[in-house]
């Protein structure tokens, strides 16, 4: 089962400053869909009206259809940007704390923590204080506050910040695992490369409005214009001799450039090649970063 | 999941929490010390009855009426004797004289004297080091445990704010849910500590046999002072969340409380220092926040209708229903901004979170 998480034109003013314009996009359930922009774009303040921590001015969420109430939102599972357990609370006891404020029973959430903890390699820190715990280990005790009821909603701000490269896998399977049973995540990142890798949709926001959503295969086919890549063996400045061809970068043998609507991208393959020999050749996949910078211009 | 069910969820994680605190744990301890050493200490050091020597029979039947405990000697001597090695407080030699040490020994006078008929105008009289002892303890119990445990509140809602936990856990349950758990549990932790105190009292001043007259005032005060206890700490307690949703820092707290604080320290100063004047107490024990003070301290002085208590605790829930209400107002408007301290007024007026 899956079902779909949407935020259909959601505004929110702090004073008489705009943080979020109409803002509407889906979260498919079943997939990972990450959620980038620059610092201060909305992220955060988006994200906390999904959990209804914050109030929207107009507009609203539904899931599959249906406006978010507090039983259903009770069913979410979320971290905050700004991390935060009891510190004085033993790793154990403030997860089945967490779960039985979402509605588990006493035995239900200890069963729950013990074998979440066991999953997330803090098992043998259960029974410790929080803030006798590393960093890296706070982070994932965060992770189990989050997950210790089986959300049907995941909404995650910046889980890998901190987060050492085990850690990081660790958490890529725990998402996948719940996406897995049909719920939408959703999660705010800074690091593009991890959120490339990793998502299967993609929302943009910038200056409190979203620029792009969507597939990624689909939002590389929109927002970025097809280059392509060729490497010689000899100088490539000829290219910029060819019909349709607008060099982007040239650099001795390597060359990359963009092609005119028309023009077939295997003729200036066959021209390569009737000057020497062709290392390699072939269309530029855009990187997220260079969407980014594209949609967000 | 209800708010009365999270409600009982967060209660239960404050009680743990604070049964394994030795903050609790002490001053618990140490007021029940404090209410044993009040009651019974003051009749073990006074030693029981004056213990005399006499050598002569009929005197010392006279004495053993007067329930003093007599010993009897062969002759004077060996009665000064036992007087000068300090094991009687007092002898009694053919004269009949009458010795002591340094000072005389009234009672052994008094045995030995005829007395004129006495008629006491108010035989009901509290002994002046007890009238002024129990409105003392009353306002020391009642200042310090709401304070603690205000206090408590307070930082318990800091602190949640500060680690930022309070995101997580307003998302998944009712703000008003947070807020009355919380008090829930801290008033019970108080009204168990002073209901202890209460029974610890009443049971050593049975042991240390205080006389009936006393006890006939000292229980209803204690039974009246539990009452008013819990009533008046309720009373305060959304103040001490909501002023701890105003800190947003543990630093920040001793600021935005202050005036709860105040709320609570004027009336322990007022009835300390008022307590002799009789129009000003009847007052005082009007005014909710001091009514739990001065109020059992009338009942104990014997100078308040039974009406009296019954009227001021009804003030007293009003008063509470009120400041529960401003209370769950403040906390609500405060508790989601984190940067830095929230005004009064600002916490007033953002009703919705923001």
């Amino acid at each position: 089962m899956t079902t779909v998480l949407n935020v259909s034109s959601v505004s929110r003013s702090f004073g008489d400053r705009a943080v979020l314009k109409n803002v509407s996009f889906a979260v498919g359930g079943g997939k990972l869909t990450g959620f980038v922009g620059a610092n201060g774009a909305g992220k955060t303040t988006t994200m906390r009206i999904i959990l209804g921590v914050l109030a929207a001015d107009t507009g609203e969420v539904t899931l599959g259809g249906t406006p978010l109430t507090r039983e259903v939102r009770q069913r979410f599972g979320y971290m905050p940007e700004e991390r935060g357990l009891y510190p004085k609370m033993t790793v154990h006891d403030q997860i089945v704390y967490l779960g039985r404020l979402h509605g588990l029973s006493s035995s239900a959430a200890e069963d729950r923590t013990k074998k979440l903890l066991e999953r997330l390699g803090l098992g043998e820190r259960a029974g410790e204080k929080l803030e006798k715990l590393s960093l890296g280990n706070q982070q994932r005790a965060q992770v189990a506050a989050a997950l210790v009821h089986d959300p049907e909603v995941l909404v995650l701000d910046e889980p890998f910040s901190g987060l050492d490269p085990i850690a990081v896998e660790t958490m890529v399977e725990v998402l996948r695992d719940r996406a897995a049973t049909g719920a939408p995540v959703l999660f705010s990142s800074h690091q593009l490369e991890l959120v490339e890798r990793l998502c299967d949709d993609l929302v943009i926001i910038a200056d409190g409005g979203i620029r792009a959503a969507g597939d990624r295969a689909t939002l590389r086919a929109q927002h970025a214009e097809p280059r392509y890549q060729l490497q010689v063996d000899t100088d490539a400045g000829w290219l910029r001799d060819q019909p349709g061809v607008t060099l982007i970068d040239l650099d001795g043998p390597r060359a990359v450039f963009r092609l005119q609507d028309g023009f077939d991208d295997q003729k200036v393959l066959l021209a390569a090649l009737e000057r020497g020999p062709v290392r390699s050749f072939g269309p530029v996949v855009p990187t997220l970063t260079e969407i980014f910078r594209e949609v967000v211009r | 999941m209800s708010t009365y069910a999270a409600a009982k969820v967060v209660a239960a994680r404050e009680i743990k929490v604070k049964l394994r605190d030795k903050t609790f744990l002490f001053s618990t301890a140490f007021f029940l010390l404090f209410s044993i050493a009040v009651t019974v200490l003051p009749s073990l050091f006074s030693g029981g009855p004056t213990s005399v020597a006499v050598a002569d029979q009929a005197t010392a039947t006279a004495l053993q009426q007067a329930d003093l405990e007599v010993r009897v000697v062969g002759d004077d001597a060996a009665a000064e004797k036992l007087l000068r090695d300090g094991d009687v407080d007092a002898a009694v030699v053919s004269g009949p004289e009458v010795l002591g040490m340094s000072e005389a020994p009234n009672d052994v006078v008094r045995a030995l004297s005829t007395a004129p008929p006495v008629r006491l105008l108010d035989a009901d009289a509290v002994d002046p080091f007890l009238a002024y002892i129990v409105p003392f303890a009353l306002a020391f119990v009642f200042f310090f445990t709401s304070f603690l445990f205000g206090l408590q509140i307070a930082q318990s809602v800091t602190e949640e704010k500060q680690t930022r936990i309070v995101e997580i856990l307003v998302a998944s349950v009712p703000t008003r849910a947070l807020l009355a758990g919380k008090v829930a549990a801290l008033s019970l932790l108080a009204f168990v500590q002073v209901g202890l105190i209460a029974i610890v009292t009443l049971v050593g001043s049975r042991l240390a046999g205080l006389d009936s007259g006393v006890l006939r005032l000292l229980e209803p005060t204690i039974g009246w002072f539990v009452a008013f206890f819990v009533v008046g700490f309720v009373m305060l307690a959304a103040l001490w969340a909501g002023v701890g949703a105003m800190a947003s820092r543990p630093e920040e707290l001793s600021s935005s409380s202050q005036p709860v604080q105040m709320a609570v320290m004027l009336p322990f100063f007022a009835v300390i220092f008022f307590g002799e004047n009789e129009l000003v107490l009847r007052i005082l024990s009007y005014v909710p926040i001091s009514a739990p003070v001065a109020m059992p301290t009338r009942i104990f002085k014997d100078e308040a209708a039974l009406w009296e208590p019954l009227v001021s605790l009804g003030l007293m829930a009003v008063t509470a229903a009120v400041l529960l209400a401003i209370g769950t107002r403040i906390y609500e408007g405060s508790l989601l901004r984190t940067n830095g301290r929230t005004s009064w007024a600002t916490a007033w007026r953002s009703n919705a979170t923001s």
